[in-house]
């Protein structure tokens, strides 16, 4: 039997993000305790720089056996994971500010071993290591053309965030029970990807996204195993993207995760997995799109407009972010229904769009805290625009963002997808997502209105003075989000160009 | 670069400078802004001294390539109508300025922000008459509410932020609305010139009528809430009563008049079909706006709500004679849009001196003004005088164009309309009696007249009113060719009175 044969430089990427995460374990193992936090962070960040500068090496360069055929390196692949890498080097900047994570996340909360801990000054270093896990599978999953690669690029980039969503300094039982809860549901919806691949092999006798697609051009699409298969897949990848109706576990998590790790999730993961999604739905499913495209059409248009309206009323701003995440969730959807290049570009530039402002706000959402704390809770917001103008008007940029005003990135962004569903043919996909935005526009408003026009009071809170790192994440996502609006041609050439799955 | 791109560019600049004076400084902070909008306004004169108005075209024109994966340009272009536009925007902001020296203090921000927000907001008022780029216009349109909206909210009087978010969520919503319309707009351009959002390529599509019926309607709801026609009015009065004399005077001279343009530039342009179908139905709202806008103005207690339901009633008239299709109409209709914008602003000015020197907003609190402060009277009275358009006033030139216009098509609209005209003499002399004649009311005694700033902001704009009222033909003739194309592009010809009749 011959080793099979494997083109290095297009893997190279992943493999040096994982090579990263293994030296940051045994960093872990042998390196004191003094001098750990600041050389996890130095290498953690350089390699993900590493891999994106290897992205860019090989953006020109391209194969569908990069594995055998179980990686396809192809235009849209080399840029979400370069998208990734990007959204993951901020995200790093924030998470390099270790305040926010348990001293010691074996300890009991609020047990004597925890205090000592945090008397001791220790640090859970080994978040960056497992960021820096998650990140491969991350990089693995958008890329990985056969189903068994793909679960296992699921694992790999679900497993460290169950984990690190348990990490959270403050309110170490909230966060516990977000890991939990996201283990459990995310373990269960693996069960259904799994499933799901089980039926699809069993309709085509083949993993290969590929070989699904001939199967279903020469056996027909109308085969029960075909459906349960695309059903079932399905269940596995909304419940990744956060769309209803399998969204419950997406505010407890943001909720309970340490806030820059749900920054990090919400971009990446997102990213990541919508990657997937449009790569099977495209690739794979394509010659069945009668039986899931209205399926999909229909929870997107749920899943926006029950992220919007849910979020109306949401007390903590991390919830909030959390179902505005959701609401985006169905926007990126239509990109899968439209099923045209246009989409697929267009959800290449979401990615981007979205991606920076919502690592930008989850990172001024670190800087707002009292003494005991970040304070989630909106109403202890009020009058931030008096006392720290800058950080309200960023985070209020952010979310006109988010809303999709027009000079912002975010509104370029639904521009895109929703002239691409409306190219399609889909003309309710896009005047739906017109009417949730203006739902989802009046939470946004709510906030900014609380922000900059109501007077502070007692118990408001403060910002932090934030950390050299912290402020050059937000200043990159502010910075981002406004140039992308003004000269969204910078990178919507690239998405263009690269906005290609090959077969 | 065109002349447009330079005037629209100069306040920008303006606010620039002003965003990098001390704090401190007040009193230069308000100089270097008054410069700059003057500087506007000269420019916009020496701009409209060269336009050619002999044509009905786009002039000054100018185009380069924006989102080239999306073919969206910057590309600006005016006609007559817009040129008027932007000259009334630019003549006004000057004004207001000076007629507003210190309403800026007292807000929820510094004085520096409440003129950098003017500053862009006039830049974007510029830009959005100058665009001929649908993508472009929608931007700017978007865009433009956020400034008003922290105009309003942070320097307004009352209930200002739940005055200033109505205002954005109605405006937003109506945005949103006409971003489906875009893109179904540049969907159906993609499949017939390989994509496009060049005002003029756009308008020799083929739409087939359901598709320009919706398209039309998205348009066209937001402009109606834009304007604001009735039933899409009730954020009117809140804003104009939240907002500062300054604020409210462009929100509703300047900002409001692009519902109605937007009318007459791209849902008749780019949807003549469509125009035609729903004629009828938009007559109607604008008859009852008209109506309801008069009735209620009758009605009210508060000057500011007052002259906001005027403005409704006014709004009416503007919808009539666009959608009345004949030459006089639109033309009367383009030129009613500068008339109110320059009566809407006395009427606000000096309401708001008023309000300023009573500290009450209540038309119950003021009586017999004409004896303690006579100018200030006397300006109120003209401003009175212009909205309920008294022949020798330009207010009345374009009212007469409208109904003219509109009588040979629709002669029971332009009958009811005439009838708003009688209402209008009611609710403005109702007011002015009340406030200024008559004994002095208690409370009134010590108040002061206006000051030399005051008269020096109101002069300009009771003489236009005065001038264009004996004089309308410079601003007629530039408007009368772009009409002219307009009509022709939507394919009608003005009613021929048979012999006889």
């Amino acid at each position: 039997m011959n080793a099979p044969k494997l083109d290095y430089a297009l893997l190279a990427p992943i493999l040096i993000v994982l090579g990263g995460a293994l030296i940051g374990v045994l960093v872990e193992a042998f390196l004191g305790r003094a001098r750990r936090t600041g050389v996890q962070i130095g290498l953690a960040l350089i390699t993900v720089a590493a891999a994106f500068i290897q992205v860019i090496r090989i953006r020109h360069s391209g194969s569908s056996g990069a594995a055998v055929l179980s990686v396809s390196i192809d235009g849209a692949g080399i840029y979400i994971q370069g998208t990734i890498l990007l959204l993951s080097l901020v995200g790093l900047l924030l998470i390099a500010d270790t305040d926010n994570f348990t001293a010691q996340a074996s300890a009991v909360p609020g047990s004597t071993q925890e205090s000592a801990a945090i008397i001791a000054g220790k640090q859970q270093t080994e978040i960056f290591p497992l960021t820096l896990f998650a990140i491969a599978g991350m990089l693995l999953f958008p890329v990985a053309t056969d189903l068994v690669t793909l679960f296992v690029a699921l694992e790999m980039l679900s497993l460290p965030l169950y984990l690190m969503a348990g990490l959270s300094r403050r309110r170490r039982l909230l966060s516990q029970e977000a890991a939990l809860k996201y283990f459990l549901l995310g373990a269960f919806s693996s069960a259904f990807f799994l499933m799901g691949s089980a039926f699809l092999y069993g309709y085509s006798g083949t993993l290969t996204l590929n070989g699904i697609a001939s199967a279903i051009h020469t056996a027909g699409n109308n085969n029960i195993f075909l459906l349960l298969g695309i059903a079932l897949l399905s269940v596995g990848l909304l419940f990744k993207v956060g769309a209803v109706p399998f969204h419950s576990w997406t505010p407890d998590v943001y909720q309970g995760a340490p806030t820059p790790i749900t920054g990090f999730m919400a971009a990446c993961t997102k990213a990541a997995a919508f990657g997937a999604t449009l790569r099977i739905f495209y690739v794979a499913l394509d010659g069945a799109s009668w039986s899931w495209k209205p399926m999909i059409a229909v929870v997107a248009v749920i899943t926006m407009f029950f992220g919007a309206i849910a979020a109306i009323s949401q007390r903590d701003v991390k919830r909030m972010l959390a179902f505005s995440s959701i609401a985006h969730a169905g926007f990126i959807l239509t990109a899968v229904v439209s099923l045209n290049n246009h989409a697929l570009s267009a959800a290449l530039f979401y990615f981007v769009a979205y991606g920076f402002a919502t690592i930008g706000a989850f990172g001024i959402v670190t800087l707002v805290r009292d003494s005991a704390g970040e304070v989630g809770d909106l109403n202890r917001w009020v009058g931030l625009g008096k006392k720290s103008p800058l950080t309200a008007a960023i985070f209020g940029l952010f979310l006109l963002s988010f809303g999709g005003i027009p000079l912002t990135a975010g509104f370029i962004g639904k521009f895109a997808i929703f002239s691409a569903a409306y190219e399609s043919g889909n003309i309710y996909l896009a005047v739906a997502g017109v009417l949730s935005s203006a739902v989802a526009i009046f939470f946004y408003l709510r906030v900014i209105v609380m922000l900059f026009f109501q007077d502070p009071t007692n118990d408001s809170v403060s910002v932090v003075i934030p950390s050299a790192m912290t402020r050059l994440a937000i200043t990159i996502c502010a910075i981002v989000t406004i140039v992308l609006g003004v000269f969204p041609s910078l990178i919507l050439n690239a998405t263009n160009t690269f906005a290609l799955f090959t077969r | 670069m065109s002349f447009i791109t330079v005037l629209g560019l100069l306040p920008l600049v303006g606010a620039l400078a002003v965003a990098f004076l001390p704090k401190s400084n007040e009193k230069l902070t308000k100089q270097v802004a008054l410069a700059t909008s003057v500087v506007v306004a000269l420019v916009s004169i020496l701009m409209a001294l060269k336009f050619n108005t002999s044509q009905g075209g786009f002039q000054f024109v100018e185009s380069h390539q924006w989102i080239a994966n999306f073919h969206i340009n910057y590309a600006v272009g005016i006609d007559g109508i817009a040129l008027t536009l932007i000259l009334m925007t630019t003549i006004l902001v000057p004004i207001v300025f000076l007629a507003g020296w210190n309403e800026s203090e007292g807000g929820r921000w510094s004085v520096k922000t409440f003129y950098i927000l003017l500053l862009i907001l006039e830049t974007m008022m510029i830009g959005v008459f100058a665009a001929t780029d649908i993508f472009l216009f929608y931007v700017i349109f978007e865009a433009m509410l956020i400034p008003v909206y922290f105009l309003i909210g942070g320097y307004g009087r009352g209930a200002r932020a739940a005055a200033a978010m109505k205002f954005l969520l109605y405006s937003l919503f109506g945005g949103l609305l006409m971003l489906a319309a875009v893109i179904g707009l540049y969907v159906i351009s993609t499949n017939q010139i390989g994509g496009s959002f060049d005002l003029t390529q756009l308008s020799h599509l083929t739409i087939d009528k359901p598709t320009q019926n919706w398209l039309f309607l998205g348009f066209f709801i937001a402009f109606a809430i834009k304007a604001p026609l009735w039933p899409f009015h009730t954020w009117l009065p809140d804003a104009a009563k939240a907002g500062t004399a300054g604020t409210s005077t462009l929100l509703l001279g300047v900002l409001d008049k692009i519902g109605t343009y937007g009318m007459i530039r791209f849902c008749m342009t780019l949807f003549p079909d469509a125009t035609k179908t729903f004629t009828p139905v938009i007559i109607t709202l604008a008859v009852i706006s008209i109506l309801y806008g008069a009735f209620l103005a009758i009605g009210q207690k508060d000057i500011n709500s007052l002259i906001a339901f005027t403005s409704i009633s006014h709004f009416g008239f503007i919808t009539l004679g666009i959608f009345a299709m004949t030459s006089q109409g639109i033309s009367g209709a383009a030129f009613y849009m500068v008339n109110h914008g320059f009566s809407t602003a006395a009427l606000f000015l000096v309401s708001g001196w008023m309000i300023k020197r009573r500290g009450s907003s209540q038309i119950a609190d003021f009586g017999g003004l004409q004896r303690v402060s006579p100018v200030m009277a006397w300006s109120f009275f003209l401003a009175g005088m212009s909205a309920l358009a008294l022949p020798g006033l330009s207010s009345f030139v374009s009212e007469f164009l409208v109904l003219v216009g509109s009588f040979g098509k629709y002669p029971v609209a332009a009958i009811l309309g005439t009838t708003g005209i009688v209402l209008a003499a009611l609710y403005v002399l109702i007011v002015v009696q009340r406030t200024l004649h008559g004994e002095t009311t208690p409370g009134n005694e010590s108040l002061t007249d206006l000051n030399l700033r005051e008269k020096i902001a109101i002069a300009p704009v009771i003489a236009i009113l005065v001038v264009l009222g004996f004089f309308p033909k410079p601003v007629l003739h530039a408007i009368n060719p772009t009409t002219a194309v307009i009509m022709q592009n939507v394919g009608v010809s003005d009613p021929v009175a048979k012999a006889g009749k």
